[in-house]
């Protein structure tokens, strides 16, 4: 997707950065009101980092599935009784499991999730150095009896040819 | 040569496990999440029989015996293509108490569908503002939860019920906790 015109590259940054901040402050059908404007900025926060369970790759702030909005009116009348971000979070995740936050907790059932990779990379790093190490400590390829005579006498050839020149 | 020849393999190996690990995950189904609530009480509600109003129903009806707890909606097409099967089971199993859960519906068409194609429920609670599915944990119709006679969730099938999910899924365990109870 690289756009090949470079009379292109600004547009496409354009609708690259406008899609990312879509995805911040996905809109949504109802009107949430707080009294308090910072509180509704971290309602707008929290429902943009909950996954809807129905569309699974859509947020809360962005699904218009029935579920997401029941569960957007459930989190506003939470906040308006002035419950914590992670009150609200453990409600969820309760009720829905881990499924409904996008970052997973560290557990023992995500460890490979989350240090898999550093696992693997770890694994790879020794390969990568054993390989290099084996390759520094085989030993030159030692020539023959017969190699070495012949080595000799075409030196000793070149050696002739030089001086007459 | 013989060991150069066996490491050239190892790629493959490699190769051939994580393409067997990925075609494993693409059997599995995104939609099916477990549910945090197996193994834990089932949670209380307070909502209105279904087929009568005035008559309110708590987590009470859950207790004494073993429960299929059957989320269902007259909008849900899924829960017309497992209504029959459910209707069989209900026949077969009478010491099952079957409870609809009708779920996000209006009254009068979750009947008339009770009406056209049989009522395979001993108890229909009416939850139409999922007040009661949140806590549950419903996230879709149909949904089946399996409740023991102390009222504690044992297991939770999302998707239609088949003979093949209950001989296989749901019956074994729904057995398993009726001969604890006895």
């Amino acid at each position: 997707m690289i756009p090949r015109s470079p009379k292109l590259l600004p547009a496409a940054l354009a609708l690259a950065s406008a899609l990312t901040i879509g995805t911040t402050q996905a809109y949504t059908l109802e009107e949430f009101t707080f009294e308090d404007p910072s509180q509704t900025a971290n309602f707008r926060d929290l429902i943009g980092e909950l996954r809807c369970l129905v569309c699974q790759n859509e947020s809360l702030a962005g699904s218009q599935a029935s579920v997401a909005q029941d569960l957007r009116n459930e989190v506003y009348r939470m906040m308006q009784e002035g419950k914590t971000r992670d009150e609200v979070v453990d409600f969820l995740v309760a009720r829905y499991g881990d499924f409904v936050l996008y970052d997973p907790p560290i557990k023992p059932s995500t460890y490979i999730l989350w240090f898999g990779p550093f696992l693997f990379l770890a694994l790879g790093g020794f390969l990568l150095m054993r390989a290099i190490q084996r390759k520094k400590a085989e030993p030159e390829q030692d020539l023959s009896d017969a190699e070495r005579a012949r080595l000799q006498q075409l030196l000793a050839d070149t050696a002739v040819t030089n001086k007459k020149d | 040569m013989n060991t150069s020849a066996s490491r050239a393999l190892i790629p493959l190996g490699i190769f051939l496990a994580l393409a067997a690990l990925l075609f494993y995950g693409l059997q599995l189904d995104p939609r099916k999440i477990p549910s945090p609530l197996v193994d834990k009480p089932a949670p209380d509600f307070r909502l209105e029989s279904l087929k009568d109003p005035s008559r309110t129903m708590t987590k009470d009806v859950l207790l004494g015996q073993v429960s299929l707890v059957n989320v269902w909606a007259s909008w849900c097409p899924s829960c017309r293509q497992e209504h029959g099967e459910l209707m069989r089971i209900a026949r077969r199993n009478k010491d099952i108490q079957f409870v609809g859960f009708n779920w996000k519906d209006s009254r009068p068409e979750a009947l008339q569908m009770l009406k056209q194609f049989g009522d395979p429920y001993a108890l229909s609670i009416y939850d139409p503002d999922n007040r009661s599915g949140i806590d549950w944990g419903v996230y879709g119709a149909p949904e089946t939860f399996i409740v023991d006679a102390e009222g504690i969730i044992r297991h939770k099938h999302v998707g239609p019920i088949d003979a093949q999910v209950w001989e296989q899924e749901i019956r074994p365990i729904v057995e398993q906790y009726q001969a604890k109870k006895s």
